[in-house]
């Protein structure tokens, strides 16, 4: 994948593209607002990491103005604003997540993965999703798994029907948090490891091999056994 | 705040003191007015009195008695407020205009008040005299008086001048004292009013100038400049908090992100590996207190309520419930969420529900296994309440105050980090929507209870949806969830 870093801080710049190229994607820097536009502009990028303050335009103008010329390029803007009404700003400027500094890496690279697949991803509706033996009816809300039902409640459902979107990829906790929960802050104590350990016991128990795993340090992954 | 008592207005007072120095100046007037013309009205009296005594005194010389007879009768015929009488030594009556002698009239010289009787043509008239008696050779007294209706007159004038002008005074005194205070109190209001606004965060209002140059105009003029002047400070204080945010996050960002690219690159030691992790855990520690300070700080500034929304209580408290209870399960407590009914705020819901799990998040912390926390939201006509109680350690009730005044006086929360901060937030978030936080004994344990001022007539009318939550990883089908 091919992603454009604008952000002016040259060293975070530079830890970006190392951590991304680690990860296996290629990433450009744009150090200020007008040359990141000009380069966005091209289209030949899978995702753009906007840093809010930049000098000459700032980030939000920058995709505003993409935006507006139809650049419809995933956007995940970086900030060190993290108020409520900011990120509110920023989705509304056309941003598509927005993660507040500082960040873990795995935060930001599970989140911009999942941004590109989020793009990639052209089929509008689906009703049924399907990782392994385990399958989802988004209609009917049924979870089954080697054709036994999974009796879930609501909450378990919509995470699981996240991870089984995200399937294959790291999912961190606040991604969870934010869409399944919609809170934007993390509490304390690790609540959702507990939430992730009951759904587990659920889907995973009795059955042959588990899917669902924790990625230490990062999140967490559903797999189709291998 | 027009429930202010009119009367007890500075207007009025003044009103009434302006008109009670008028009312006095008034009766100084009128005084004077009154001695003096009394005074020209006895000179006036008294110099009619004497030029008759001095006609018939001549006509007696003249004449004799023949002559002063037939003047006085002469006189008394003509002239109105004039009353004759001569009489002979033994104060019978011989001729003028009185009925007869009247008693009190024996001593000549000093000038008489006699109450006499008067042969008008009509009859006996009855009337107040101011009189001499004069005597004459052969023993004749001659008596001349002048009615005194005239004096009487114009004391009824004056009297009736004063009555008047002081009942004139004290209506216009209460009509205008009435008028002028309520023009004062309706300027007055406006600037509560715009004061309240203010105070609630919107700091762009200005007092409303009427151009008049008045000294309400001028009072505007001083606290406009005053409020230019908070602003800008507030406008400073947040963009040095914004800009402190940026300058203090970025080299954290890099500090953070040198430890993680460390850890991603392979070759090190176990030992290497336990310090980056050991690290990279106190760099986010030192993160997440830089973050709630922030959150507080904002919180305090009352910045936030320029997107408060109308937020379920009770919704706060199902979902923070139900976030918490498989936790609470696993440390073996009962976790009970116990809500009837839509409990309306106004309010910042993210803000609100951290305020609910960072109580939440404390009481799962205290409670031993074996012991029950109980989330209740009671809703009344004005307020809404949500209380969590547990049946963990609780707070020794001599130390209870303490913390409470911790809650109170926020500043300390900032001088001890760490732990006391969750709940320093929680007291600023309240205190942001006009709440309260109460600590107190729910034997055993702690009971938090966070009051909030209820907004029934704002939920009626807006719909509960959530503006801050935009789906930003996943479109999620509109029926999924309760």
């Amino acid at each position: 994948m091919r992603v454009l870093i604008i952000e002016d801080d040259t060293e975070t710049a530079a830890y970006l593209k190392k951590g991304l190229a680690e990860a296996g994607h290629v990433a450009d820097h744009a150090a200020d607002g007008p040359q990141g536009l000009a380069m966005a502009n091209e289209g030949v990028y899978d995702a753009l990491i906007v840093d809010r303050m930049l000098p000459g335009l700032d980030g939000l103008s920058v995709i505003q103005n993409l935006r507006d010329a139809r650049v419809q390029t995933p956007a995940l803007i970086l900030s060190a604003l993290g108020q409520v009404s900011d990120r509110v700003r920023g989705l509304k400027a056309g941003g598509d997540d927005y993660l507040v500094k500082p960040f873990a890496f795995s935060e930001l690279l599970a989140r911009l993965e999942a941004l590109i697949r989020r793009g990639a991803n052209t089929d509008p509706v689906v009703t049924r999703l399907q990782v392994g033996d385990l399958e989802m009816d988004l209609l009917a809300r049924v979870v089954t798994r080697d054709g036994k039902a999974i009796d879930l409640q609501p909450r378990e459902f919509r995470l699981l029907e996240y991870l089984m979107r995200h399937a294959g990829h790291v999912v961190t906790r606040t991604m969870l948090l934010e869409s399944v929960w919609d809170y934007h802050f993390d509490p304390q104590t690790n609540v959702i490891d507990v939430h992730i350990s009951r759904l587990r016991a659920k889907i995973d128990k009795g059955f042959g091999a588990p899917m669902l795993h924790t990625v230490r340090g990062a999140g967490y992954s559903l797999r189709e056994p291998a | 705040m027009s429930q202010l008592n009119l009367f007890r207005t500075s207007a009025f007072r003044l009103t009434w003191l302006y008109l009670m120095l008028f009312g006095t100046s008034v009766l100084a007037l009128l005084g004077f007015i009154y001695w003096s013309t009394l005074a020209v009205i006895e000179r006036q009296t008294m110099e009619t009195v004497e030029a008759e005594a001095r006609g018939l005194a001549e006509q007696y010389r003249q004449g004799g008695i023949e002559r002063l007879m037939n003047a006085v009768r002469q006189r008394s015929e003509t002239s109105k407020d004039t009353v004759f009488v001569l009489a002979d030594r033994d104060l019978r009556p011989i001729t003028g205009n009185l009925a007869n002698w009247p008693a009190g009239a024996e001593e000549r010289g000093p000038w008489l008040n006699l109450q006499v009787s008067r042969r008008e043509p009509h009859g006996i008239v009855s009337s107040q005299v101011r009189a001499r008696l004069y005597i004459l050779s052969g023993g004749y007294r001659l008596l001349i008086g002048r009615d005194t209706y005239e004096r009487a007159r114009f004391e009824r004038i004056i009297f009736n001048a004063l009555t008047w002008s002081l009942a004139a005074a004290a209506l216009l005194g209460v009509g205008g004292g009435l008028f002028l205070s309520r023009r004062m109190l309706r300027r007055v209001d406006q600037v509560s009013r715009t004061a309240r606004q203010i105070v609630a965060g919107d700091l762009s209002l200005r007092l409303v100038k009427t151009g008049s140059d008045d000294e309400f105009d001028r009072l505007a003029d001083s606290v406009n400049g005053m409020l230019d002047q908070i602003e800008r400070l507030m406008t400073g204080m947040r963009l040095a908090t914004d800009s402190m945010a940026h300058d203090l996050r970025s080299p954290l960002t890099r500090l953070r992100g040198r430890i993680e690219l460390a850890l991603r690159a392979p070759p090190q030691t176990a030992s290497d590996r336990e310090a980056l992790i050991d690290v990279l855990a106190q760099a986010d520690a030192a993160l997440c207190t830089f973050d709630s300070l922030l959150k507080i700080a904002a919180a305090e500034a009352g910045t936030a309520r320029s997107d408060f929304a109308v937020v379920d209580l009770s919704a706060v408290a199902r979902d923070a419930g139900e976030l918490y209870e498989p936790v609470a399960e696993e440390a073996a407590i009962t976790l009970s969420v116990d809500v009837d009914g839509p409990a309306p705020l106004r309010g910042q819901p993210e803000l609100l529900a951290q305020a609910v799990t960072n109580v939440l998040d404390n009481a799962v912390k205290y409670t031993p296994a074996g012991g029950r926390i109980a989330i209740r939201v009671d809703s009344g006509p004005n307020e809404v309440a949500l209380t969590v109680t547990d049946t963990g350690p609780g707070i020794p009730a001599a130390h209870r105050s303490r913390v409470l005044e911790r809650f109170v006086r926020l500043e300390e929360c900032r001088s001890t980090p760490g732990a006391g901060l969750g709940l320093c937030l929680v007291a600023a978030v309240a205190k942001l929507h006009d709440g309260t936080v109460t600590l107190f004994d729910s034997a055993p344990g702690l009971g938090v209870t966070l009051t909030f001022p209820a907004a029934f007539e704002a939920a009626a009318e807006a719909t509960p949806a959530a503006p801050w939550s935009p789906d930003i990883a996943m479109p999620r089908p509109a029926s999924v969830g309760e």
